[in-house]
């Protein structure tokens, strides 16, 4: 039974690792627009050559969600 | 030519000492939107962030001080979006409240998952070999999870709880409160003593389900809401308030204050309550009365919002601003029509009053008589505590709610937006029907009736001359113009249109202007609107026409033994043939407001529930009055605001479609309760006689649970004439928040 001084903690451990990146997903806003999400996947923005200028200059590039929270 | 806004009121501060506004999009419909109105948006100078929400179909933008607001709504224009700002401050803190329930939810599912972990481990060594010492440890780990964990998952319940019982109510949260507080604490004891059994998985499971119960009801009813917001604002309701200078600028209705002087040009729609300052018009006040001729108005005579202005501009002095465009006895009627309704006792409530008493004093019988039967007093309070977790009232509290949900998301489907979360029970006890004529069984735009044997030429020419007009009857003629707009049309105040075409004079109007006689073939109820060609004059009828479905629907409707009446403000002659048309015996002409009340409360004394549907100003105290509502998102606001459900579109199909989707919602209910009582007969004398362990509790909790959220599915099933794919979209969408809430 000595294998549970690590194996129930190691258990919980990573029960709490999937609550707080729930947590987390939820407070940057990641369940506010469902729908939304399901159909951004298809936006072509993001590719290079699509119109977009160099990624030096533009930040059509970057991942949208991070940052701009309403 | 674009005319300067004045959006400022909408317009907020965003913590970045940014400029932001909310804006309801209309049209936008596939993936590409999304980055043309997000690009396009950010493309204009100083704009910061643009950000679409696909599921509300709202865009939030924030910008430095180079833009203004109208510039962005005349750039979504120009991508071809109709939009219009408005102010969420409600949503904002529903908004918030979903996104508490949903921590909520995840940290029930997290310690559930936890501990259901170490009690299987506890079952099956129960039965095999565990020492009592790991026994235990594996229960203080599963205190050291659930106790945090209730306290913060449990507060929805708890604070429900908590207010019902301070102002003497009982609900159904009061006894999920005292099963979990009683079920954490009995464990915790059996814990210390070193007994073998510990309920804290029951306890948090039974928080688990009851939260994604909620969760989901109030999802459903915030996204009708969203809807319903979107709907309202696009409308876009703006008035011409004229400066200090004289000058006038469009506002927003909301931005009105009493006393401000607005101008309503002909043709447009009066904004706000008001008493005319100069100018002299008639008045179409169909959405105010029902009334489907125009008044006369002069100097000094009252108008109200939502009536539609004639041949004439006006000065109006606001009376009353923004949402209190209501008019006095309407709003003395309506306020009694609500006092008087009293509260309907929702079908959930009544069996937590009759249950709540009935569970505490079986387990309290239960445990007197253990005692008397011999048995000590430990042993008579477990038993007694068995009795509280195992009626729990799971399955009873998901019975009504689950059915609500998915019954809302197929009428929402269906173009039905439902206010009151009741309205589905009270709705399937109806058996009387009372439609109001204007705008309801009709359209709300008039359309044209030709006169037999009509010269197509002339109606063509017709329509070319109505499209300079700004009057409303005009309106209905424009589509039939036969070419572009006629160059150097006069308009002749209070009388109509002329023109020369073709060097021949041509007027279109009153009959008096166009020297027309009074023709025979046309409908009694129409206005008539007269032209004028050299010698050649026609006549045209412009009459409300019915939705197109109105007749199939009346006749589903009375299939289903209801009986369906007519309750109008507008005439006799108006009403009669609607009624005739739609095979309706029972009408009532050139009702006011007090009337229908009256009407109603004579329906009432027969014993009759009345569904009411109706759009107008004059309809809302009667809605209020009637046991169940309905209108029309074409309605007056303040009709809307008193409607249980509003539908959307041309089609009178929603209205049906809510009869027929409240009747299986209720009769779900009624087999869910029947459901959780069965499981209460079986599992109670279990848990009197002592046979219930933590495994029992665990499978009978989540299998009822399970049972009746499966049989609430249902709801969505397609009646006969709903689309095939209705039925598999609710059932996916509440599987997927579940597993994102379990993550």
């Amino acid at each position: 039974m000595n294998v549970l001084v690590y194996l129930l903690p190691l258990a919980l451990l990573l029960g709490l690792t999937g609550l707080f990146a729930f947590l987390w997903s939820l407070k940057s806003g990641q369940y506010d627009d469902l729908d939304g999400a399901a159909v951004r996947v298809l936006s072509d923005d993001d590719l290079p050559g699509s119109g977009a200028p160099p990624a030096s200059t533009s930040p059509a590039g970057l991942p949208r969600s991070g940052a701009s929270k309403p | 030519m674009a005319e300067a806004i004045d959006y400022s009121i909408f317009v907020a501060r965003s913590e970045d000492g940014l400029a932001q506004m909310s804006l309801a999009v209309d049209g936008i419909d596939c993936a590409a939107c999304i980055a043309e109105i997000e690009d396009g948006v950010k493309a204009l100078p100083g704009v910061v962030r643009a950000r679409l929400n696909y599921s509300t179909h709202r865009l939030t933008v924030a910008w430095r001080e180079e833009t203004s607001p109208d510039r962005v709504v005349s750039q979504l224009e120009a991508l071809g979006y109709r939009a219009h700002p408005f102010a969420g401050r409600a949503e904002e803190s529903e908004a918030r409240h979903a996104r508490w329930l949903l921590r909520c939810l995840g940290v029930a599912g997290f310690a559930a998952m936890n501990i259901m972990l170490l009690s299987v481990s506890v079952w099956s060594g129960n039965v095999t070999d565990i020492t009592p010492e790991t026994r235990d440890f594996f229960h203080w780990v599963s205190a050291l999870i659930a106790l945090p964990a209730a306290a913060y998952a449990g507060q929805p319940f708890f604070q429900s709880a908590f207010r019902a019982v301070r102002s003497g109510r009982l609900n159904m949260d009061v006894p999920i409160t005292i099963g979990v507080t009683l079920a954490l604490g009995m464990s915790v004891l059996e814990t210390a003593l070193s007994q073998p059994h510990a309920y804290f998985d029951s306890a948090i499971m039974l928080l688990f389900f009851l939260l994604a119960g909620r969760y989901l009801d109030h999802e459903a009813r915030r996204r009708t809401r969203a809807t319903a917001g979107n709907i309202a604002a696009l409308r876009g309701e703006m008035a011409h308030r004229l400066g200090a200078d004289g000058v006038p600028v469009l506002v927003p209705v909301q931005a009105l204050q009493p006393g401000d002087t607005i101008l309503v040009a002909p043709g447009e729609r009066v904004a706000a309550d008001g008493v005319i300052a100069s100018g002299q018009s008639s008045i179409d006040e169909s959405l105010v009365t029902g009334e489907t001729l125009p008044r006369a108005l002069k100097r000094g005579d009252a108008v109200y919002a939502g009536s539609l202005n004639g041949e004439g501009a006006l000065h109006l002095t606001v009376t009353a601003g923004g949402e209190n465009t209501l008019v006095d006895d309407v709003q003395r009627l309506l306020d009694g029509a609500l006092a008087e309704k009293g509260a309907y006792v929702r079908l959930a409530d009544r069996v937590a009053r009759l249950y709540a008493p009935m569970v505490h004093l079986t387990a309290l019988v239960s445990a007197i008589g253990w005692l008397l039967a011999g048995a000590d007093l430990h042993h008579a309070v477990m038993i007694a505590v068995a009795v509280l977790i195992i009626t729990c009232p799971c399955a009873l509290a998901l019975a009504v709610p689950a059915v609500q949900v998915t019954a809302t998301g197929r009428l929402f489907r269906a173009g039905l937006l439902i206010n009151a979360g009741d309205m589905l029970e009270r709705l399937a006890a109806v058996d009387t029907v009372v439609f109001d004529k204007t705008g309801t069984l009709t359209l709300p735009e008039p359309a044209l009736a030709l006169p037999r044997g009509a010269d197509r030429a002339l109606v063509g020419l017709a329509g070319r001359l109505a499209l300079s007009s700004r009057h409303p009857l005009a309106r209905a003629l424009a589509p039939r113009a036969d070419g572009p707009a006629i160059e150097g049309v006069t308009e002749v105040s209070g009388q109509g249109v002329e023109a020369v075409v073709d060097g021949e004079a041509v007027r279109l109007g009153s009959l008096a202007f166009c020297g027309a006689a009074l023709p025979a073939d046309l409908p009694s109820g129409a206005s008539l609107i007269a032209l004028r060609r050299g010698a050649r004059t026609l006549v045209l009828g412009v009459e409300q026409a019915l939705r197109p479905d109105a007749l199939e629907v009346v006749d589903a409707l009375k299939a289903r033994g209801l009986e369906v009446r007519i309750l109008s403000g507008d005439r006799e002659a108006a009403v009669v043939p609607v009624a005739q048309a739609l095979g309706i015996a029972h009408w009532e002409a050139g009702l006011k407001p007090a009337d229908k009340i009256a009407a109603l409360d004579r329906l009432k004394a027969d014993g009759r529930r009345v569904l009411m549907v109706g759009d107008g100003l004059n309809d809302a105290p009667a809605l209020a009055a009637a046991a169940v509502s309905l209108s029309p998102a074409t309605g007056a606001a303040v009709t809307q605001a008193h409607a249980d459900a509003v539908f959307l579109g041309r089609r009178l199909a929603p209205v049906l479609a809510a009869v027929d989707g409240a009747r299986v919602a209720a009769r779900l209910m009624r087999q869910n309760l029947a459901i959780a009582v069965l499981y209460n007969v079986i599992a109670v004398p279990l848990a009197i006689a002592g046979f219930v362990t933590p495994l029992v509790a665990a499978l009978a909790m989540s299998g009822s649970s399970i049972l009746v959220t499966v049989n609430a599915l249902r709801a969505a099933r397609p009646g006969r004439k709903d689309e095939a794919s209705d039925a598999a979209a609710p059932a996916g969408g509440d599987a997927r928040t579940l597993e994102e809430a379990a993550a």
